[in-house]
Order: C-alpha cells, then sequence, then structure tokens
C-alpha cells in the first residue's frame, strides 16, 4: 500500500529494499549505516521472507551478495565508507562476472577511519572503479529522503537490465535525517529464474557457470570489450539529471547529493539579490551527464562546482564543460556541510575577485 | 626428442594398444561419472584434485542430484573446477567461497552447495570465512584439499605447510619461531557446535579414495537434514611443487603429511541426530 510516513533516510532505503521485492541483504554495521541491517532485521524477513543476514565482515557481505546474485535473485549490501573499501575486490568480481546487484554507500568523511560526519569522499571511488581492473559501476546519487527510497527500485531495475551492480551513493546527513516520504506500493518477490543463473543444472541446459577468470588475453580482452560496449550504451540510455532555474541563469551551481539541495538555497538567495543563478544536479554520477552540462555551460558565464571532498567531481564537470565556462571550485572535507550563505559567499567572492 | 623419451613413447604407444583390446565392455568395471565432463584436466599428474574432483561427481550421480547442485570453486589450482563439473558452478574470490556459498545457499536453501578449497584459500586468506560459515551451522559442504603448499602461484608456503617443509619461501624449512605453525583448522571447526560432521581424509591409495568417497556421500545426506556444516578435509599432495614424483608424493603423504594430520572422523553426529 501507498503511505506516507516520515523516516530517515535509512530507514526509507531500506523499507524501500522490502517493498522492491529484494530476495537478500548481507550487511555488516557501520555507522552512518546501521539502520539499514537494523530496520531489515527487524521488518524484512517476517513481512516477506527476505533474507536478512549480519555477515562477520564486510569482505564476507560482499562475496555473500555475490554468491547469491549468482542465482538470479535481487541481492544488496550497504555500508559506510572504510566497509566499501573493504568490498572492492568483490565489486570487481560482480562487474565482471555481470551480477545485478545493489550496494549502497553511507559516505562519511574519510581518510582512513575518518569521521561518521556526512561527506563526499568517495565519488572517485564509486564513479572511477575502486576495485582493479576496468569496469563500471552505475551510480546513483539521491538528495533526499524520498530519493533514499525511490532510487532502490530502480536501482534493482537497472541492476537487472544491464545485469551489472549498481551502486547508491548517499552520505551521513541523507542517511540519518527524517524528512516525510512517499513509500511507493509494495511488490511481490519474483519468482522468475534468471537464464544465466547458478540454481541446479537441469538436464535440458548447458551448465552455467559464473565466473570473472578468462586466463587467455584474447578472451580476456573480448570480455572487456563486451562490458565497454554496454557501458557505452549505459551511457547513452541511463544519464539522469536535474536542472533548477537554469533557463536565465548566469551562474551555474553544480553539485549532487546533500550539497545540490543546499545549493537550491544559496541560488534562491543569490536570486532574492539579483544574482542569476541556477543549480545543476546529477542523479547519475555514472553515466555522468556530461551532454546537458556541456550544453548548458554555452550559456553561463562561468561554473561553481561545490562539494563535500577536496574536488573529485570537479573533474567530470571540467571534462564536460570542455572549457566553454571556466569552472571554479569549493569544498569542504573532514565531515564539514557548506551552508548556503557560505556557498553565495564563495560566489560573491569569485564575482569581486573579478570573475563576472 | 632425445632417444630415452623415444623408446618411452614406443612403449606408451604399444600400451595404448593393448588397453584399447582390453577396453571392451564386458571387461568395464569403472567409468567415468556422467557429471564429470570428458575434457582432459589441467592437473600435474598425479594430484590429489583430479581424484577429488571424480568422487564429488560420482557421489552427485549416485545421489541423482545434478540438477539441484550448485558448487564453488576457489582461487587455486582447482580455479577451474567448474571446467570438469557438468554442474551449476560459480568461482569465488580468493578465500571466500563460503561466503558465496552462504549468499547462495540461503536464498535456495533446497538445493546442495558445496566449496571445494585448497589450504591457502580456505586456511589463510580465507580463515575468517570459514570459521564463521561453520559457526552459523551453514547447510553447506566444505570439501578443503590440504596439500601443505600454495600450488597455484608455484609452491610458496601454506599456513598447513609441515615444521622444516621447504618451500620456495620457506626455503630453509619452515622454521616455526619464525613462521608459526602449520595450522589443524579442521581441529578447530570441529569445536564449533555450527559443524555437523567433520572428518580427515585421504585420497593416496585406493582404500582411502574409497574412505574418502563415503565421507562426500554421507555429507551430501546430512545436507538435506540442514543440521549444520560438513567439512571434509582431504590431506593430499601436491607432486610438482613438492618435486617429486607421484608415487613418491603419496608416500610423503603417508611418511609426513599423516602423522601431523591424522585421518579419521574429527566429529559425528549421533544416530539420533541424523535421524530424519
Ligand atoms: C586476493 C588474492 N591474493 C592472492 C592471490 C594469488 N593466489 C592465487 S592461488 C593462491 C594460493 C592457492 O593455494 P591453495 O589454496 O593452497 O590451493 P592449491 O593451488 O594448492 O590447490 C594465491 C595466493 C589471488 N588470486 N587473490
Ligand atoms: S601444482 Fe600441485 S596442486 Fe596444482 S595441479 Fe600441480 S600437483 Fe596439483
Amino acid at each position: 500500500m501507498k503511505e506516507l510516513r516520515l523516516m530517515k533516510g535509512n530507514e526509507a532505503l531500506a523499507e524501500a529494499a522490502i517493498r522492491s521485492g529484494c530476495d537478500a541483504y548481507f550487511g555488516y554495521p557501520i555507522t552512518p549505516q546501521s539502520e539499514v541491517l537494523e530496520y531489515l532485521s527487524k521488518f524484512a524477513n517476517m513481512r516477506t521472507g527476505m533474507v536478512v543476514l549480519q555477515a562477520e565482515s564486510e569482505v564476507a557481505s560482499i562475496n555473500m551478495v555475490y554468491g547469491a546474485a549468482g542465482t538470479g535473485k535481487r541481492v544488496m549490501t550497504s555500508s559506510s565508507s572504510p566497509g566499501i573499501s573493504l568490498m572492492q575486490e568483490g565489486i570487481s568480481y560482480i562487474a565482471c562476472a555481470e551480477l545485478p546487484c545493489l550496494i549502497v554507500n553511507v559516505n562519511r568523511g574519510g581518510p582512513g577511519l575518518g569521521t561518521i560526519q556526512p561527506a563526499q569522499g568517495d565519488y572517485f571511488q564509486a564513479v572511477k572503479g575502486g576495485g582493479h581492473g576496468d569496469y563500471r559501476l552505475i551510480v546513483l546519487a539521491p538528495a533526499s529522503v524520498q530519493e533514499m527510497s525511490d532510487f532502490v527500485p530502480l536501482a534493482f531495475d537497472l541492476a537487472f537490465k544491464w545485469r551489472n551492480p549498481v551502486m547508491i551513493l548517499s552520505d551521513g546527513a541523507l542517511g540519518q535525517m527524517m524528512e516525510k516520504v512517499d513509500l511507493f506500493e509494495e511488490q511481490p518477490r519474483r519468482t522468475a529464474v534468471e537464464p544465466w543463473a547458478t540454481v541446479g543444472k537441469p538436464k535440458d541446459r548447458e551448465r552455467n557457470i559464473i565466473t570473472s577468470l578468462f586466463i587467455e588475453p584474447q578472451k580476456m580482452e573480448e570480455v572487456n570489450l563486451k562490458l565497454q560496449a554496454k557501458y557505452r550504451e549505459i551511457e547513452k540510455t541511463e544519464v539522469r539529471y536535474e536542472t533548477v532555474d537554469c533557463e536565465d541563469a548566469e551562474y551555474l551551481l553544480t553539485a549532487y547529493g546533500l550539497v545540490a539541495r543546499i545549493c537550491h538555497k544559496a541560488a534562491q538567495i543569490g536570486r532574492e539579490q539579483g544574482i542569476k543563478i541556477g543549480v545543476f544536479r546529477p542523479k547519475t554520477l555514472y553515466p555522468f551527464p556530461s551532454a546537458a552540462l556541456n550544453e548548458l555551460s554555452r550559456r553561463v558565464k562561468w561554473i561553481l562546482d561545490v562539494e563535500m571532498n577536496a574536488g573529485q567531481m570537479v573533474e567530470d564537470v571540467r571534462l564536460a564543460v570542455e572549457g566553454n565556462a571556466r569552472v571554479e571550485f569549493h569544498g569542504r572535507m573532514g565531515g564539514i556541510v557548506p551552508t548556503p550563505e557560505e556557498i553565495l559567499g564563495k560566489l560573491k567572492e569569485k564575482l569581486s575577485g573579478g570573475l563576472s | 626428442m632425445n632417444e630415452r623419451t623415444m623408446l618411452s613413447e614406443e612403449r606408451h604407444f604399444e600400451n595404448m594398444i593393448q588397453a584399447e583390446s582390453i577396453c571392451t565392455a564386458e571387461n568395464l568395471v569403472y567409468e567415468r561419472p556422467g557429471t564429470l565432463l570428458d575434457v582432459t584436466m589441467h592437473y600435474c599428474p598425479g594430484c590429489g584434485h583430479g581424484v577429488a574432483h571424480r568422487l564429488l561427481m560420482e557421489v552427485v550421480d549416485e545421489l541423482g542430484i545434478q540438477s539441484q547442485t550448485i558448487g564453488i570453486a576457489p582461487v587455486g589450482c582447482s580455479v577451474f573446477a567448474y571446467n570438469y563439473m557438468n554442474i551449476d558452478m560459480q568461482e569465488a574470490a580468493h578465500g571466500r567461497a563460503t561466503a558465496a556459498a552462504t549468499g547462495i545457499k540461503r536464498v535456495l536453501p533446497e538445493k546442495y552447495v558445496f566449496t571445494y578449497q585448497g589450504d591457502g584459500d580456505l586456511a589463510a586468506i580465507g580463515t575468517g570465512e570459514t570459521i564463521h560459515t561453520c559457526n552459523r551451522g551453514e547447510n553447506i559442504l566444505i570439501v578443503f584439499i590440504n596439500n601443505g603448499v600454495y600450488g597455484m602461484t608455484g609452491g610458496q608456503m601454506a599456513p598447513t605447510t609441515l615444521p622444516g617443509m621447504k618451500t620456495t619461501t620457506s626455503p630453509y624449512g619452515r622454521d616455526v619461531k619464525v613462521q608459526g605453525y602449520p595450522l589443524k583448522i579442521a581441529d578447530i571447526v570441529a569445536t564449533l557446535p555450527g559443524s555437523f560432521y567433520v572428518t580427515r581424509q585421504a585420497v593416496h591409495t585406493p582404500a582411502y579414495v574409497r574412505k574418502a568417497k563415503k565421507a562426500m556421500l554421507k555429507s551430501f545426506q546430512y545436507q538435506k537434514l540442514g543440521k549444520g556444516t560438513c567439512f571434509i578435509e582431504i590431506v593430499s599432495n601436491c607432486p610438482s611443487n613438492w618435486k617429486m614424483t607421484p608415487v613418491e608424493s603419496n608416500r610423503w603423504v603417508k611418511e609426513h603429511m599423516l602423522p601431523y594430520y591424522p585421518l579419521g572422523d574429527l566429529k559425528v553426529p549421533s544416530e539420533k541426530e541424523t535421524a530424519q
């Protein structure tokens, strides 16, 4: 049943997993995402029979995901930055073996053990690979508790459509904050058996093998080419982004996730003061909305990219903009969330510094 | 090709002709199990992996569970196990076979699931997964091939390498003061309440091969009961990295490996526990 509720981002995501017919969750506690495991442990099995298992580590979780995903089930894990680092080998295997699954990273401040406060320092890791070899995850970046819920069924659909791991890259603030969320109607768990899944070989089909080992270089290159061709298709068809007040904008703020929302506020205050600011927010970090941003960049004077890191997405912004407009950067690190006034201040600073 | 090899080639050819005349239907006492694929294995001559593969597939055939069985290959010499077994299989990351097996078994509890792992895979990099999988009592079979070395990577020291045993990374013999002691992981697994049946077997003589097969048969039958993990260690050989002939390596198993890793059951369920 559809329902309106006040929920934490992590809980909304967990609730969405149950509602989207997820078959299994494997995870390990880490702040600021433990509510996902806790919520699922409390409600999931009893409601839909979904498997929920606390693993002994993130290494075990992701390899449980590998095994279960290999049976064609809807499978997921979630963690936060250090845990996601531990999963990287497994994620690379999953990408190479072309297994659908959902991995959620509720990003906290790093490097190292870092801080449990929100950050966006894992952009490179999520978007550029993270593990070894040439592979890509489809990366969705929610900006609200609503999207923490809505992106879950979307992630599963994309994962199965492309037989590719999908990551929801959130952050500690989105995970912890409470907002009202419109919960979608619960879907029953699927019973269909994927033709490639290892579920036991019946007499009338060849055996199915899930592997990422292709020892002959020619074969390994073929596999790589096939993956790359898939990624090119994904880049063509799965780009998602949002623009706010961009039609007449002279200055553009680019940001993803939580920061994009803070940018909306900054832009609003700026407009009240007569500065025409627009906000461009990628919803898919991979595939990155390069074409749309390129188009937009021809119409603005310059761009300020804002992130909770030392400048990661800004590299993709610059690649997309291709020099059409100057791209400035403002970042906070270590768990500090920038304020709207701070962002607007940065923009004005650049203006008074001669950038008009 | 030198003269000696030419001579042995000729002899080999003669043997083959002889063998062909013996291989008639009425003389047949031994056949390839249907689920073992008719392909040449990549294992070195005399290696225990091939025997263990065969036994597993014999048991799958005898129980008629090909369509219900999912196997997991490790990273190690047996990484290609899926090339020989005609069942659905997954190849797991190094040490993570039991985690992958857990994932499979949890979503397909009716199916038979087994892992097949070497000592580096199961008792070094995968120790955590091994212990926790058995401690959760996952209803799977773990087949553990203990050959005292890392075969695939060229004979480095394994957690199971015997004291004094020479490997490429213990070239003067394993010094337990520096490199620690050989790990008897089956003994540890046997202490865990989640394990149901734990046994140590070998495949260096026909009599032991038959015993090992019985252990596998029992383990698959136990899996249906859903009462915990079955764990079969097979003390095996690695003629190539031990730098021995197959015959010498089997003798070495008997004289050196078995005194340290004595064969037999480490944990057996009671009759009450195995009653359906
Ligand atoms: C993460 C990781 N570390 C190291 C390796 C290299 N590696 C491949 S096989 C292997 C050891 C295998 O030895 P064992 O498990 O004893 O099996 P055997 O080859 O003797 O049958 C190692 C270290 C790897 N593939 N992955
Ligand atoms: S290297 Fe050793 S374990 Fe590997 S196939 Fe050869 S004999 Fe067997």
